[in-house]
């Protein structure tokens, strides 16, 4: 079957053998990325490069990386780097498959950036549950540092850089940039007040970037063909290509790298192999578990950062969830805002208040207990919570639930006094 | 002094690589876990005197990440995720079955003391093989009621993946160091993401086609 959606720059190399090592990763022309950088640019001229190419940052806002990497201030030393490998997203997979498949590639992409960013200690947080991740990148970091990419005078460079792998405990906030900052430095990973921004006062009050793992990963594959060239590949507005994570009621779930711009169509029908059981789409979700659903007639939308934004929603970090038509949307609003009630940092009154609001209502509304009256307060409850949170985790536990509040009304307002899900009850009697 | 020798010799290591020493806390938790099984008031009043902290620094942070045990668990740890992914492809069978199986409720550990189980809300980020769950911190994929058996039932008698085991690398492990080999024993092996134990020649996860290799495990 011709699979021609698909455009494999991150991924091209995956399943080669023993891409893991830096033997296998250099048969692949690992590592010429680093050796180019140090040959071809000046940190400046480095990062010239990279606003050139318009790379967005993967990790969900979709901020440009050049012009994030520019607001270090000049001559303030010495600055670090963090990778942002605690993926937590709910749906989200992608960072660990391409840690998983190939270390080096992170490594490498680390190296270029803490070269353009002129680092000389560079970070990798990784949640505490990708254990066999940590473990697969510590000793992918010794490797390279046997081998010259890592430590005092890189390949002759002259540059110095050091690796550290560092693995968080079970937090979804520490994905937040300054959250991540705190816990790094042996805190609880409570988010900080912005400004400064990390470019300015980050790590140790220190000048600090902190990069998404894709996002590093693109790094060897811009400095060798050049950001005019990455620019090429996409749409205007989101260049290069994206790892989406496909998931749920589909007949292939898994990653699929797709040039920007493709129809979600394509990544559903040609990729992912469509709908399970024959059945059809009533709902997906394309940026993960924080973002606001989107229907069937959305399909058409390019997988452009700006065009899912402009239909009311946000392609994140690159999660696609597909629900067929046995979906219960108040179950799985249920299950989203439970999430978020664990992890919010308690910090701010509005998310750790509004969240436990939250998942109470939504579990009396799936059991069928909820009445009109009570439904009708969860605008009022997230209306307080959406803006006025202390960082985006209290804002996004509100736009999954009150999109599909929007787009699936009647199924909400049918859980009201029904005593139990109305549509588990319809899926049981269609099999009975 | 109730830490072995060698599990302050992983926080000291720890410790030294950082700029600032405090940054070795969640290492040296992960460090102190590892050895005794569970954050006890004792092991942390001696991380905060290596890491030159106050102990309420040190508790703070241990009681912030969900992880880092309070109390003691069975020997094996075993996480069902519940969060939409895995919901949409049978979570809820799942975590049935093992509450009928294993006869407690989420979050509560077997009478033999071999398995704590629960049921998160936390995406493990395994949705691609859906539904998940993690067995001593190792992935296990496209579960059904028998497959949960199989998984299960060569593991009960074994001991903790870490007794009598070395800290391993760099010695801010994060528990288990690889699993051990006898887990595998009748149970068909999962393919998907890169397994980090080196492959026997010809053996499924050198052979997998690479244009399966997403993430997933292959059906």
């Amino acid at each position: 079957m011709a699979r021609m959606a698909e455009y494999r720059l991150l991924t091209k190399d995956f399943g080669a053998d023993a891409l893991q090592t830096v033997q296998g990763y250099e048969k692949v022309g690992g590592y010429q990325g680093l050796r180019d950088a140090f040959k071809k640019f000046t940190p400046d001229s480095l990062v010239a490069e990279v606003k050139t190419s318009n790379i967005r940052g993967r990790g969900g806002a979709g901020f440009p990386t050049g012009m994030k990497w520019s607001f270090l201030p000049k001559d303030v030393f010495p600055r670090y780097l963090c990778c942002n490998a605690d993926e937590s997203e709910p749906g989200c997979f992608k960072d660990r498959y391409l840690i998983d498949e190939s270390p080096h590639q992170l490594i490498e992409g680390l190296l270029i950036a803490s070269y353009a960013l002129q680092v000389n200690i560079s970070f990798i947080y990784i949640r505490g549950e990708y254990h066999d991740q940590r473990l697969l990148l510590e000793r992918a970091v010794e490797e390279a540092r046997g081998a010259g990419y890592i430590g005092r005078n890189i390949l002759g460079s002259g540059f110095d850089c050091d690796v550290i792998v560092h693995g968080g405990a079970g937090a979804y906030i520490c994905g937040e940039e300054t959250a991540l900052i705190e816990s790094l430095e042996g805190l609880r990973g409570q988010p900080r007040l912005k400004p400064p921004f990390p470019a300015i006062k980050g790590l140790y009050g220190q000048p600090t970037v902190v990069n998404n793992v894709e996002t590093l990963c693109n790094m060897p594959h811009i400095v060798q063909r050049g950001g005019e060239w990455f620019k090429s590949l996409g749409t205007e507005k989101s260049s290069g290509t994206r790892v989406f994570c496909c998931s749920g009621h589909i007949n292939r779930p898994g990653n699929y790298e797709m040039q920007l711009g493709t129809p979600i169509r394509e990544l559903l029908e040609e990729e992912c192999g469509g709908i399970w059981k024959d059945g059809s789409l009533k709902a997906f979700q394309p940026g993960g578990g924080s973002m606001q659903v989107l229907l069937p007639q959305h399909l058409d939308l390019p997988l452009d950062m700006n065009a899912v934004q402009e239909a009311g929603s946000s392609l994140g970090a690159g999660a696609m969830v597909f629900m067929d038509e046995t979906t219960c949307l108040v179950d799985v609003s249920m299950r989203l805002v439970d999430f978020y009630r664990h992890e919010s940092c308690g910090k701010c009154v509005p998310c750790r208040e509004g969240t436990y609001f939250e998942s109470e209502l939504m579990h009396r509304l799936e059991a069928g207990l909820a009445t009109r009256a009570e439904l009708a307060s969860l605008a009022d409850i997230c209306s307080n919570m959406d803006g006025r949170c202390f960082c985006p985790l209290g804002d996004t536990a509100t736009w999954f639930v009150m999109s599909a509040y929007k787009y699936f009304r009647d199924e909400f307002e049918a859980h009201c006094g029904a005593g139990r899900c109305p549509v588990r009850a319809q899926a049981t009697a269609l099999v009975a | 002094m109730t830490l072995q020798a060698e599990t302050r010799t992983a926080i000291e290591r720890a410790r030294d690589r950082y700029p600032l020493a405090r940054s070795a806390i969640l290492p040296a938790l992960w460090a102190v876990q590892h050895e005794v099984g569970q954050i006890t008031p004792e092991a942390m009043r001696e991380v905060a005197v290596i890491l030159q902290v106050a102990p309420s620094e040190v508790e703070a942070v241990s009681t912030f990440y969900s992880m880092y045990f309070q109390h003691p668990h069975g020997r094996h740890e075993v996480i069902v995720c519940i969060n939409v992914s895995c919901a949409l492809r049978g979570a809820e069978e799942i975590v049935d079955h093992l509450e009928r199986t294993l006869g407690c409720a989420s979050g509560e550990t077997t009478a033999d003391g071999a398995f704590t189980w629960s049921s998160t809300v936390e995406c493990l980020g395994g949705c691609g093989g859906a539904p998940t769950m993690q067995v001593d911190h190792h992935f296990e994929e496209n579960l059904t009621p028998d497959r949960v058996d199989l998984i299960l039932g060569a593991l009960r008698s074994e001991p903790a993946p870490h007794e009598g085991r070395a800290l391993d690398a760099g010695g801010v492990a994060g528990g288990s160091g690889d699993a051990p080999k006898a887990r595998r024993r009748g149970v068909p092996a999962t393919t998907g993401p890169a397994t980090t134990e080196p492959a026997p020649a010809g053996s499924e996860a050198k052979s997998t086609d690479a244009k399966k290799r997403r993430g997933k495990a292959a059906q």
